[in-house]
């Protein structure tokens, strides 16, 4: 076994165990931080395999965004833990049956199909290493790919508005500033300008002393 | 180099996992969204795994459309998790039969 196999089945096992901790967590933020390791370990396999922008594009958006929000919306709802462990020992036959039916039907389209060569397929190639991963997928992704690129951009502005739509509430006992009132508002609304004669001054002493004092 | 069908294999046991995450988890909607980012996890490993083995790009093209599309999609799901906790107080699956006939 070479060492570059060593570190693949390094990152393959830990990559394994901890997705299996995410869906048998018993605190969703445990699953959550699994969820996180299972993705670093997922990087570091797409960087073995070449992918290296993609590999530090899990992390960043994955790990810094994906991640974060998902603790954020755990950690804003108040669950109840013992309501949502029961029943589980009810669906783990089925649940096993139906993972170990896909496995053994994925084993055997793999046997099936044979490592035969690769077959040459148009398209743009890796390089020869001449030039990086990041400067080839944006070569590709700017010329070939431009159109499904912009529609991807539109996808995320969809979803960035809709997720704001969605959890966007008013609330009637919340006071809000209304900027153009406060920009039409005249001196005359606000001030009031009252004539009125002086006071006398008050003859006794007293009241001069104790108020100095 | 780390032959294709280790990929494969480690791409169909996340697979798996994750939809036995969706069996076993039947309370919680936002495990089944974990699960489904696994699943998703899974397609890109294998994507990548292809790109590397027949040397082309596209592979890579794919999984970058993947990973922004599974941005947008647990950006709006969790949105919907917290509106429906707003309204029934509760994110179990269980609860989410207001649609029912």
């Amino acid at each position: 076994m070479s060492v570059l196999e060593a570190i693949f089945y390094l990152f393959a096992t830990v990559l394994v165990v901890s997705a299996f901790m995410v869906i048998t967590a018993r605190n969703p933020v445990h699953s959550v931080l699994f969820l996180v390791l299972s993705f670093f370990n997922g990087a570091a396999l797409f960087i073995l395999a070449g992918a290296e922008f993609l590999g530090f594009t899990l992390i960043l958006v994955y790990v810094g965004a994906v991640m974060v929000l998902f603790l954020f919306v755990l950690m804003m709802l108040d669950i109840n833990l013992q309501r949502m462990r029961e029943g589980i020992l009810n669906y783990l036959p089925i649940g096993a049956a139906i993972a170990f039916v896909l496995v053994v039907e994925m084993a055997m389209a793999l046997s099936a199909g044979g490592g035969g060569e690769p077959v040459a397929t148009a398209g743009a190639a890796l390089g020869d290493g001449e030039a990086g991963n990041t400067t080839l997928l944006g070569r590709v992704l700017y010329s070939v790919y431009l159109l499904p690129f912009e529609v991807a951009a539109l996808v995320l502005l969809v979803a960035l508005i809709a997720a704001i739509a969605l959890t966007l509430r008013s609330r009637p006992e919340t006071k809000y500033q209304v900027p153009g009132q406060q920009v039409q508002v005249r001196r005359g609304d606000r001030v009031r300008l009252v004539d009125m004669p002086s006071e006398k001054r008050p003859s006794t002493g007293g009241d001069d002393s104790s108020a100095e004092s | 180099m780390i032959p294709l069908s280790n990929y494969l294999v480690l791409g169909a046991i996340l697979f798996s996992i994750g939809v036995m995450g969706i069996f076993l988890n039947r309370k919680n909607v936002i495990t089944i969204l974990m699960a489904i980012e696994l699943i998703l996890l899974a397609v890109n490993i294998n994507f990548i795994a292809f790109s590397q083995h027949l040397g082309n790009l596209a592979g890579q093209v794919f999984v970058f459309f993947i990973l922004t599309v599974a941005a947008a999609e647990a950006a709006v799901g969790l949105a919907i998790l917290v509106l429906f906790f707003r309204n029934k107080r509760s994110i179990d699956v269980d609860d989410i039969n207001s649609l029912n006939g």
